[in-house]
């Protein structure tokens, strides 16, 4: 889910100008190399100067640097500073930070990093701001720091009894040298007021249920201005002409301009398009219905779904580049008491995000402000510095809530746009908005995918050669000309890290040219490659006349810590591979875990089955089991899921929990009825109505979280987006139970249907 | 000229009678509390109360608000504390909350219409407003949170 991370020079060689030159050095001193927070684009500060700001009267401001989309980073980062503060959480307030990651460190809140990278860093900055606070006391009575302690927001003289509050105590801590390393004094987990126990709602609760939150969607500025634009329906494709006469006509319509292409690869940077600048949304919309408009189309104008599918299953059907091999896969199966095959279909899907794109932006004396909901505001400052030809330091990026973002919102075309729009139109701000086709037919897509899967198993059943081929357009299109293979992120998704215990493996990536924007989509790569394989799990436990759950066990074998480099995931999400290992001890536990919860093995009415799947990534290890009822007319229905989840410490359980069951409900919008399909360049879908997300009325009858505790002194797991992987490929194998039908191609959508 | 009343507030408008509510409130009226997801009806996050049904806003244009009182999110509760905004908070049910105004209104409507709606009732009212976050678990716990605290 991170391109800066994963092939830097690759990355900077295709589409420099995305990172500050400031940068570059960073990113080459890579000798040793630099993993975690430390290896991201501006690392990390811990400095209590720069996120905290304590008034007189006591009132705490914290900074949040990272986006806030549902997650519930604008909770849990806060909340790991005002521990080690010791600050009292009802005096602490918390403010947005602006783009800028020579202030904050990296800002680019995607690949479920947030607080894996940030909670030791966060812990520093709050306990020296702690420290500095007993200091302050200390000099203000003068006595050995030693005999004063924070708590709960007083500093007490431990001697005397006498007490300050932080307010009285902040300009003095302010002036105080921020401790470093030894000086450091981390708070005992076992003392943690607010961390690991759950009970802290989230910080913007009473804003967003009056209405009051704000999001891109909703800045509104005096004299402002509202558009939308007209893209080039074809990716890659240019504007040939274009009439506003009629345009121009519609009342509240003020202005039509172009937006020019940037070549493919364009990186972030807007689709060709035209822009119609209006007094109101509802004018700008109608003005772009009467526009005219004719496209060249490019070289993307024959991309059709149907026609490419077939290419990938074609391409699946024959050797690739290779990914990782072991043993003789070719004279084990030819000796095999058994082989089975199968090829799995994932299809193209937008993140659809309910608020739709959008960014205002001011341009005037010289400097660009936007406004806009960036998963990486940084990212989104530069692409606007480089758009416009301005300076970073003349481009300010605000921070807005973020309506769901699942990974669209990490390219912010649209903050690139309204930059534009607002250039052409004397100092008067104009919001960019995006409508819901806008946001379908040109999102940055999940990418479209075959998996093929060969097992042999000897006569007990064991198995002893395993083959799967990835074929699947990949996201680097995005940075680099005509890539055909997938990024060392995409095969870090699941596919070369998969730790069974066979003896004979091989995995192969083909070829596959890219036609669209790929991008990436809440878990990535992740979703189709473990759908196909703990698809294939279950499908070769029945070929073997196994349980599944015993057979997903007997795959992954005891229990073993593995270096991803010996699978050769050279990525391992960026993280330092002797610190984050694949640990298939921790895979079995939380397949016990769920299969226990979920009674594996427990009697079900007719119709109903239980299936099962566990896939490790973002460094956290999730297993589901699902239940599913299939009627006499194929109607799905899903009486009960449980999900285990090992992500190491938890920071916020509760919004663990809450990201499990969102992460259950997406899984299960892949699984059941989400697709997007291309005709002749174009993306076929306009609007919920045919790109279907699930809905109330589909939902599991309940889903049961299941967290395995976790050490503050062990590496910490991503949260935002394990939990989607194993729920398609728990709900098909339910199915199967259920129907004896195996599912391979998703959506499911009416396949079951007589 | 259009006149209806906006949380409780005589108005008027003059404009393009076809300009849909949503965006009168948003663009014109500055009241963002109603959300823009879809301007078809689709998605539910425009949802507002018109003669206290829930309604629709991006569908509707002005024209056919002439007389109607329309209620908004931030005209619910005038402290915010309306029983489904408690239990909503106390739920935890928001994850990046913006379909969350369009959800209140909806579950609003349905239990001032019916105090103590079935699940399959609550499913139907409510399958009208998608969170794509997957709130789903919890806006009906918490519907049903403040129906059975309205029934005892």
């Amino acid at each position: 889910m991170d391109t800066f991370h994963v092939s830097r020079r690759e990355f900077l060689q295709a589409s420099g100008g995305l990172l500050l030159v400031a940068s570059v050095a960073d990113v080459f001193a890579d000798d040793p190399p630099k993993y975690g927070a430390d290896g991201m684009p501006h690392g990390w500060v811990d400095d209590p100067l720069v996120f905290v700001a304590i008034a007189p009267d006591g009132m705490v401001t914290i900074t949040c640097h990272r986006a806030e989309m549902g997650q519930g980073v604008r909770t849990g980062v806060p909340l790991i500073i005002a521990d080690e503060l010791e600050a009292d959480w009802s005096k602490v307030r918390v403010v947005q930070a602006e783009g800028d990651e020579l202030k904050y460190g990296n800002q680019d809140t995607d690949g479920s990093r947030t607080t894996r990278h940030w909670f030791a860093p966060l812990r520093r900055c709050g306990a020296a701001g702690r420290q500095m606070l007993e200091a302050a006391a200390a000099a203000r009575w003068g006595v050995p720091v030693l005999d004063v302690k924070a708590a709960h927001h007083v500093v007490t003289n431990t001697k005397t009894g006498k007490k300050l509050g932080y307010g009285e105590l902040a300009a003095d801590a302010a002036k105080q040298p921020v401790p470093k390393g030894a000086e450091l004094k981390l708070k005992d987990p076992k003392d943690f007021r607010y961390i690991g126990k759950g009970k802290t709602p989230i910080v913007d609760g009473f804003d967003i249920t009056t209405g009051r939150a704000k999001y891109a969607q909703d800045v509104v500025l005096p004299g402002m201005l509202y558009a939308v634009v007209a893209r080039s329906p074809v990716y890659g494709g240019t504007v040939t002409s274009y009439d506003a006469a009629d345009t121009l006509k519609v009342p509240g319509v003020v202005k039509v301009i172009e937006i020019k292409q940037t070549p493919v690869p364009s990186a972030y940077q807007p689709l060709a398009g035209v822009a119609i600048i209006a007094d109101n949304t509802w004018a700008a919309i109608q003005g772009r219905k009467a526009l005219k408009v004719s496209w060249n189309d490019g070289p993307n104008a024959s991309y059709s779904s149907d026609t490419y599918r077939a290419g990938l299953e074609a391409a699946a059907g024959k050797p690739g580049k290779e990914i990782r091999a072991h043993g003789d896969v070719e004279k084990a199966m030819s000796t095999a008491a058994k082989t089975l095959k199968a090829d799995y279909y994932v299809p193209h899907l937008a993140q659809a995000p309910m608020e739709p794109p959008a960014a205002t932006a001011q341009v005037k004396d010289g400097k660009c402000t936007v406004w806009t909901c960036a998963q990486s505001p940084e990212a989104a400052r530069n692409d606007v510095a480089k758009r416009l030809d301005m300076k970073r330091e003349d481009v300010t990026v605000n921070v807005t809530l973020l309506g769901g973002g699942f990974g669209r919102k990490s390219k912010a075309d649209f903050a690139v746009e309204a930059a534009l729009c607002a250039k052409e139109m004397d100092g008067k701000p104009v919001k960019v908005v995006w409508t819901r086709e806008d946001d379908l037919h040109h999102s940055f897509y999940h990418t479209v995918s075959v998996e093929h899967l060969e097992a042999g198993i000897d006569k007990d059943g064991k198995p002893v050669a395993w083959l799967h081929r990835s074929v699947a357009p990949t996201l680097m299109a995005l940075f680099m000309p005509d890539p055909k293979v997938e990024s060392m992120i995409e095969i870090g998704m699941g596919l070369a890290n998969v730790p069974f215990a066979v003896p004979n493996v091989r995995i192969e990536n083909p070829e596959a040219p890219v036609h669209t924007r790929v991008g990436w989509y809440r878990a990535v790569s992740n979703i189709p490659h473990a759908f196909a394989v703990q698809s294939f799990v279950c499908e070769c436990a029945h070929a073997a006349g196994k349980d599944p759950k015993d057979y997903l066990l007997e795959l992954l074998g005891p229990p073993r810590r593995i270096d991803p480099r010996d699978l050769n995931d050279t990525w391992n999400h960026g993280e330092n591979p002797t610190l984050y290992l694949v640990d298939t001890g921790r895979i079995r536990r939380v397949a016990e875990v769920a299969a226990k919860n979920g009674n594996w093995g427990g009697k079900l009415p007719k119709g109903h089955g239980r299936g099962i799947a566990a896939h490790y990534s973002f460094t956290t290890y999730v297993a589901a089991v699902v239940e599913a009822a299939v009627d006499a007319k194929g109607n799905i229905t899903i009486p009960r899921v449980d999900i285990a989840i090992d992500c190491g410490a938890q920071v916020n359980p509760e919004r663990v929990r809450a990201q499990m069951e969102g992460a259950c409900i997406m899984g299960l919008s892949n699984a059941m009825v989400s697709e997007i399909t291309y005709k002749d360049g174009r993306v076929t879908q306009d609007n919920f109505h045919q790109y279907e997300v699930l809905r109330m009325n589909m939902m599991p009858k309940a889903i049961h979280v299941h967290m395995i505790p976790g050490d503050y002194a062990q590496p910490m797991g991503g949260v935002g987006e394990p939990g989607v992987p194993p729920i398609a490929p728990a709900l098909c194998n339910a199915i199967f139970e259920a129907t004896g039908k195996r599912i391979r191609s998703l959506p499911i959508r009416d396949q079951l249907k007589a | 000229m259009v006149s209806f009343t906006l949380n409780g507030q005589p108005q008027s408008f003059d404009g393009d009678p076809a300009m849909p509510l949503l965006w009168y409130l948003r663009d014109v009226a500055h009241m963002t509390g109603t959300k823009f997801g879809c301007g078809m009806a689709l998605c539910g996050a425009c949802t507002v109360h018109l003669d206290g049904a829930a309604g629709r806003s991006c569908l509707t244009p002005m024209s056919a608000v002439a007389g109607k009182r329309i209620t908004t999110i931030e005209g619910l509760d005038p402290n915010g504390k309306h029983a489904l905004q408690e239990a909503w908070r106390a739920h935890g049910v928001p994850q990046c909350g913006y379909c969350q105004a369009g959800q209140i209104m909806s579950a609003a409507a349905l239990l001032a219409a019916n105090k103590s709606p079935s699940s399959e009732q609550i499913d139907n009212a409510m399958s009208g407003n998608i969170c794509r976050c997957g709130t789903y678990p919890r806006i009906k716990a918490a519907i049903q949170d403040v129906a059975s605290r309205k029934g005892a």
